[in-house]
C-alpha cells in the first residue's frame, strides 16, 4: 500500500561522534565499548538513528544515561552539527530538503519558526538574568517580530497559560523554582506556535506534584495545538502517560521501537526488558 | 470482521534465558455484530489473545485478519504501527479490568479525551461525553471527580464508557466484571447488551459463565483449542458452518 500519511519530521541515518575516530573504530562498531572507542576515546554518541514523527503524535525516547538522547535532540534543534545524516520537516520546503545540508541561516529560520525546545537543563534554554518576559520576547524577535506591544501581550498570554503569576513575570528565572523555570521554557518554546516540540527530560528534578502540573500542561498544549512531540524521559510513567510510540536507545543506537504499551508490556530486547522490569 | 489463525505467543525472558509459553494454535472467527466469549482457566492465555489483537503483545506465529473500515483487510500482527494507532483511536476498543488512567483527569475529561482522539471537539465532545456517562449510569455528582476514588463498579463503567463513546466496530473486553458485586455486574451486562443491540462486534473474557449466558453467540474454549481438537468438535464450530 502507498503511504497513507506523511511524517511531520523525518530523521535518516543520523550520526554524531565526538572525536575523529581511528583505524580501530572507524566502520567497526563491533570494536566499540559502550559507544566509545577504547583506543582513541572517540564517542559515537548517535549511530544510524532514523525516526519519524507524525502529525499530532507524541514519540517517546527512553534509554540509560549517556545513550545519546540529548545529543539527538540538540542536533534536531541545530545546537550542534551532525556528523552525518538527513533531516526533513514537512513544514519546510514540503519536506523535500535535507535541512542538515542547508545553510546556517536557513537552519536558524527553521529553529525559530518550526521548532520549540525544552532543555533538560533550564540554564541551556533560558537567559537566567533576563526577565521571564524578555526570554519569551527573545524567541519572537528571532522570528522577526518587532512590535513591542504585541510581544508583551503574547508573552503575558503564554506565561498565563503556564501559570506564571503576573507579579513574577518581570523577575529573572534564576530566582525561580525548577518547576517554574521549566514552565517558562515551555512558554518560550511555544512563542512562535511551532508544529514540532522537542522536550528533553522536562520533569527531571521536579517534585511529584510539580511534575504532574508540567505533564498536565504539556497534554493541554498538545491537545489544543496538535503539536507533534519528541519526548525524552527516563521516567517510564511519563512515557506511558504521554507517548503513542516509544523508541529505546542504547549506546547511541535505537535498539527497539513500538507502540508504548507494547514496549512496556512485551519488551523484546534484553536491554529493554532490563529497563522495564527494573523500573516497574 | 476478524479471523484469528494459528496464533502463537510466548515470552522470552532474557535474564532467565527462558521462554514462557502463553498460547499456541489459537484460531477463531467473529463476524460483524457477533459476540464471542473466551473461556479457559487462569493462565490459559485468554488475555494474551486479546492483547495480541490490540498489539500490546507481539505474536510470534499466525495471523489476525481484521476487516478495517479505513484500510480494508489487514493482518494486525504485521500492520504498520501508525495504522495500529489509527485503529485504536477509531475502530478497535479495549476494556481491561484495570483502569489505566491519568491521576488528575476527571471522569468527564477522560471520556472527552477519547472523543478528541476522533476529532470531536469542544461543545460537541462535552455533550456526547455527558450523554455517555449518563447512559452507563454514572451519577452526575461524580463527573467532575477523579476516578482514583471511584468504586470498582464505577471505574469499570467509566472504563467501558471511555471505550464505547468512540463507537468502536470491534470491542475487546478483558474481564471487566471480575471484581464487581452482583448489582454492578448487572449494570455492566446491561451496557454490553445495549452495545450488542447497536451491532458492535465483541470478544469478551468472563470468569462467570452464568454472566455470559444469553450474551455470547459462541464460546471459544482455550484449553480445548490447545489440545488441537478437530475444528468441528469445537464448541463454536456449528455456528461457523451455519
Ligand atoms: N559536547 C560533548 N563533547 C564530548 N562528548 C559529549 C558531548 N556531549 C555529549 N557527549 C557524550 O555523548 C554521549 C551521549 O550523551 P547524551 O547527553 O546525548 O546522553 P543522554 O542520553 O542525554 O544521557 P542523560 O540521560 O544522562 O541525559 C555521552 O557519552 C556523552 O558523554
Ligand atoms: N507480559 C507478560 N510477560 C511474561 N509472561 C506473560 C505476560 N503476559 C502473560 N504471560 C504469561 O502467559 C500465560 C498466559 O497468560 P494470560 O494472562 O494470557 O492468561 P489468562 O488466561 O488471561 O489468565 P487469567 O484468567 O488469570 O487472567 C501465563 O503463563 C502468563 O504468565
Ligand atoms: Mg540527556
Ligand atoms: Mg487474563
Ligand atoms: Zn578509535
Amino acid at each position: 500500500m502507498t503511504q497513507w500519511e506523511k511524517p511531520v519530521l523525518t530523521l535518516k541515518n543520523f550520526n554524531k561522534t565526538f572525536g575523529n575516530g581511528c583505524s580501530f573504530c572507524k566502520d567497526k562498531p563491533e570494536n566499540l565499548k559502550g559507544g566509545c572507542c577504547p583506543k582513541c576515546r572517540t564517542i559515537y554518541a548517535c549511530r544510524d538513528v532514523s525516526l519519524c514523527v507524525y502529525c499530532g503524535e507524541v514519540v517517546g525516547i527512553v534509554g540509560e544515561s549517556g545513550s545519546g538522547k540529548s545529543t539527538l535532540m540538540q542536533a534536531l534543534y541545530f545546537d550542534s552539527e551532525p556528523t552525518d545524516g538527513e533531516y526533513y520537516l514537512d513544514a519546510y520546503k514540503n519536506g523535500e530538503r535535507n535541512i542538515f545540508a542547508d545553510s546556517r541561516r536557513q537552519q536558524k529560520w527553521v529553529r525559530n519558526m518550526l521548532l520549540g525546545m525544552v532543555y533538560q537543563n533550564p540554564v541551556m534554554g533560558l537567559k537566567m538574568h533576563f526577565s521571564a518576559q524578555s526570554n519569551i520576547a527573545e524567541k519572537m524577535i528571532a522570528a522577526g517580530n518587532r512590535d513591542v506591544h504585541s510581544m508583551v501581550a503574547r508573552g503575558n498570554d503564554l506565561l498565563e497559560r503556564v501559570s506564571i503569576p503576573p507579579a513574577r513575570r518581570k523577575d529573572n528565572p534564576c530566582n525561580f523554582s525548577g518547576g517554574m523555570q521549566q514552565r517558562v521554557q515551555i512558554a518560550k518554546a511555544l512563542a512562535n506556535e511551532p508544529p514540532v516540540l522537542l522536550l528533553d527530560e522536562i520533569t527531571t528534578g521536579l517534585d511529584l506534584s510539580v511534575q504532574a502540573d508540567v505533564l498536565e500542561l504539556i497534554q493541554k498544549i498538545q491537545r489544543a495545538n496538535r503539536n507533534s512531540i519528541l519526548l525524552v524521559s527516563h521516567d517510564l510513567s511519563v512515557i506511558r502517560m504521554l507517548a503513542d510510540r516509544t523508541v529505546v536507545m542504547r549506546n547511541g543506537q535505537i535498539i527497539e521501537e513500538g507502540l508504548t504499551d507494547q514496549i512496556l508490556e512485551d519488551p523484546q530486547h534484553p536491554y529493554t526488558q532490563q529497563l522495564v522490569y527494573s523500573l516497574l | 470482521m476478524i479471523k484469528v489463525e494459528n496464533l502463537g505467543k510466548s515470552f522470552y525472558i532474557h535474564h532467565l534465558k527462558r521462554s514462557i509459553p502463553a498460547v499456541r494454535g489459537i484460531g477463531f472467527e467473529v463476524r460483524a455484530g457477533e459476540f464471542l466469549g473466551i473461556v479457559g482457566k487462569s493462565g490459559s492465555g485468554k488475555s494474551t489473545v486479546l492483547k495480541s489483537i490490540y498489539r500490546t503483545y507481539l505474536p510470534e506465529a499466525g495471523q489476525i485478519l481484521y476487516d478495517s473500515a479505513a484500510f480494508g483487510t489487514l493482518d494486525l500482527v504485521r500492520a504498520d504501527m501508525r495504522k495500529m494507532i489509527y485503529l485504536r483511536k477509531n475502530e478497535i476498543g479495549y476494556v481491561s479490568q484495570f483502569l489505566n488512567i491519568l491521576p488528575r483527569r476527571s471522569a468527564l475529561e477522560l471520556v472527552e479525551k477519547a472523543l478528541w482522539e476522533m476529532n470531536a471537539e469542544g461543545e460537541e465532545a462535552n455533550r456526547i461525553a455527558k450523554e455517555t456517562l449518563r447512559h452507563f449510569g454514572l451519577p452526575e455528582a461524580l463527573w467532575d471527580n477523579y476516578p482514583l476514588n471511584f468504586s470498582g463498579g464505577e471505574k469499570v463503567r467509566l472504563n467501558i464508557a471511555r471505550a464505547v463513546v468512540k463507537r468502536p466496530r470491534l470491542l475487546l473486553l478483558d474481564e471487566p466484571t471480575a471484581s464487581l458485586d452482583d448489582a454492578s455486574k448487572y449494570k455492566v451486562r446491561e451496557a454490553i447488551e445495549k452495545l450488542k443491540q447497536n451491532g458492535t462486534t465483541m470478544i469478551g473474557i468472563f470468569h462467570d459463565l452464568v454472566f455470559m449466558e444469553g450474551l455470547c453467540d459462541r464460546i471459544y474454549d482455550m484449553e480445548r483449542a490447545e489440545e488441537s481438537v478437530p475444528p468441528d468438535a469445537q464448541p463454536f464450530a456449528h455456528a461457523r458452518s451455519s
